[in-house]
């Protein structure tokens, strides 16, 4: 994973060394502008990018800048279990994304197939529900888009638009019953503040079945990480549905309508969609019945070695990483130093939950000098696991979730 | 006195008392993004992309996709067009398919 090279504070620190003699405002100045113009190179076709301090973030990697998409380095996920709010990524749909939001004056609709529509203040969310909280991934349907092969067009990330936060606010299903659902509801569907550039391009609503949606740890956040949530990941509430994917995480969440009819529109149908088999694969060029994505695979990752990481021969190293699902619960960890022929169990960090990141640590001694394939492979509590070998390939590049692999020296 | 409110400050931290440094939920939030930098490079057909790429998206969307070949280019131009609503004709279309291929191309 070379995106983790490319830390904007390496090249910070080596710039004020070498400056250390000029001293001044002048060159503190320089030097931020030259930390914030830091690149890097992701490891795919045209994957040079900059990293930039975005608004209530730290420098991180810019992938678009309207709508902005913002990565984050692997190396931030080896800080702790819960991603920092500033290194959290970054994924907008439409071109119009307000920068200033009143949150007082912010009210979310509830309306369709409901006996009495409500339109509520945070202060109302606050108020009048029980407030929860729950330890959950956010992951972009396309995290790791970029490592594809064949490469799919879309948004290419690498491995970093995923993140982990303690989300507080109240259950949907609270919510919903206090309207009263009527007879004949099929879905919920959910609309925010951003808005496209044009009315012809469809708005970016989606939604969730009524099973899902009624869900216990499916929730409207108004905090993130005891915090605010970042304007950039939807101040001042977002959509939490823990174990499914980002894109049901309606960011400034405005609008809440219960309808008795699938939602079809462009965001649902065709795009977001998954091929409708155990894999979610299918050969490159062939075509197959496709079904809304939904629930993430185990994933799991090295973070605490970077790909071409040296390390010391003959002396114990510990890493460590982080494994994730869509909801059962990491239960193993294996490791291998040799390209996946053996593995080991590895020691599971703190349990925050079945939805939460999981970290994990093993111990590594390379006997001698050279070169080494640490793997990492996570099982859930459904039994689950990851692909081993080639990467599975769909059209849109969804659902990654091989058994990634860092290389490493022993010197 | 800096000792003493340091040492406030973890009693109160100790105490879970952190609200108070807490920003209430209710604030206004306001940001201001950065000048965007994305630009189409210069060459034939860039004013066209320029003018209705760019409508919706910085050209950093083009840049950072994989080469395509001129059947791929045209299917995204023909989907930002008939999907997204781009308001390019037929002339634009066909210049904007020539420009990409300049610019992220493959046979």
């Amino acid at each position: 994973m070379k995106e983790q090279g490319g830390r904007p504070d390496a090249g910070r620190r080596r710039l004020l060394r070498a400056g250390a003699a000029l001293g001044g405002a002048a060159f503190a100045a320089r030097a931020a502008l030259a930390a914030a113009e830091q690149m890097v190179q992701l490891p795919i076709v045209n994957g040079a990018r900059r990293f930039a301090a975005y608004p209530q973030k730290r420098p991180l990697i810019v992938m678009t800048e309207r709508p902005v998409e913002l990565e984050t380095p692997m190396a931030v996920f080896n800080e702790g279990v819960f991603t920092p709010n500033d290194a959290f990524f970054v994924r907008w749909h439409l071109s119009n994304v307000p920068t200033s939001i009143d949150g007082a004056a912010h009210r979310i609709k509830v309306h369709g197939l409901v006996n009495t529509p409500l339109s509520l203040s945070v202060a109302d969310l606050r108020a009048n529900y029980e407030q929860v909280e729950i330890a959950a991934v956010c992951q972009c349907s396309g995290n790791s888009r970029g490592l594809f092969d064949p490469r799919v067009v879309g948004g290419e990330w690498t491995n970093g638009a995923m993140g982990n936060a303690m989300w507080k606010g109240v259950r949907l299903r609270d919510v919903l019953n206090k309207a009263g659902i009527q007879k004949g509801a099929l879905q919920v569907r959910f609309n925010g503040l951003e808005q496209p550039a044009m009315t012809t391009t469809p708005d970016f609503v989606k939604a969730l079945d009524m099973d899902q949606a009624l869900r216990e740890e499916v929730i409207v956040a108004y905090s993130m990480n005891g915090q605010p949530l970042p304007i950039l990941n939807g101040f001042p509430v977002r959509l939490v549905v823990p174990g499914w994917y980002a894109t049901y995480w309606t960011k400034m969440l405005e609008d809440i309508e219960v309808i008795g009819s699938v939602e079809n529109n462009f965001w649902m149908n065709p795009a977001y969609r998954i091929p409708d088999n155990a894999c979610a694969c299918v050969e490159p060029g062939k075509s197959v019945k496709t079904v809304p994505i939904n629930r993430m695979n185990v994933r799991s990752f090295i973070t605490s070695l970077q790909e071409g990481a040296k390390l010391r021969a003959r002396q114990e190293t510990e890493v460590k990483g982080i494994a994730f699902d869509g909801g059962y619960g990491i239960r193993r960890v294996l490791f291998s130093a040799d390209g996946g022929t053996s593995w080991n169990e590895a020691r599971l960090g703190k349990d925050h939950g079945n939805y939460s990141f999981r970290e994990w640590r093993a111990g590594f001694r390379a006997p001698r000098a050279g070169s080494y394939a640490l793997q990492v492979m996570a099982v859930n509590g459904n039994g689950e696991s990851q692909q081993i070998g080639a990467s599975r390939w769909n059209p849109a590049g969804y659902m990654r979730n091989v058994v990634e692999t860092v290389h490493v020296q022993a010197v | 006195m800096k000792t003493k409110f340091k040492k406030l400050a973890l009693a109160l931290a100790a105490l879970g008392l952190t609200a108070c440094v807490t920003p209430s939920v209710a604030d206004k939030a306001s940001i201001t993004l950065p000048q965007e930098t994305a630009h189409f490079k210069p060459g034939p057909g860039s004013d066209v992309a320029t003018t209705y790429c760019t409508i919706c998206h910085t050209a950093d969307y083009i840049y950072m996709q994989p080469p395509q070949n001129r059947a791929g280019w045209t299917a995204t131009v023909t989907k930002m067009r008939h999907v997204f609503g781009a308001p390019a004709g037929d002339a634009a279309a066909k210049q904007i398919v020539d420009y990409l291929m300049t610019q992220n191309g493959k046979q």
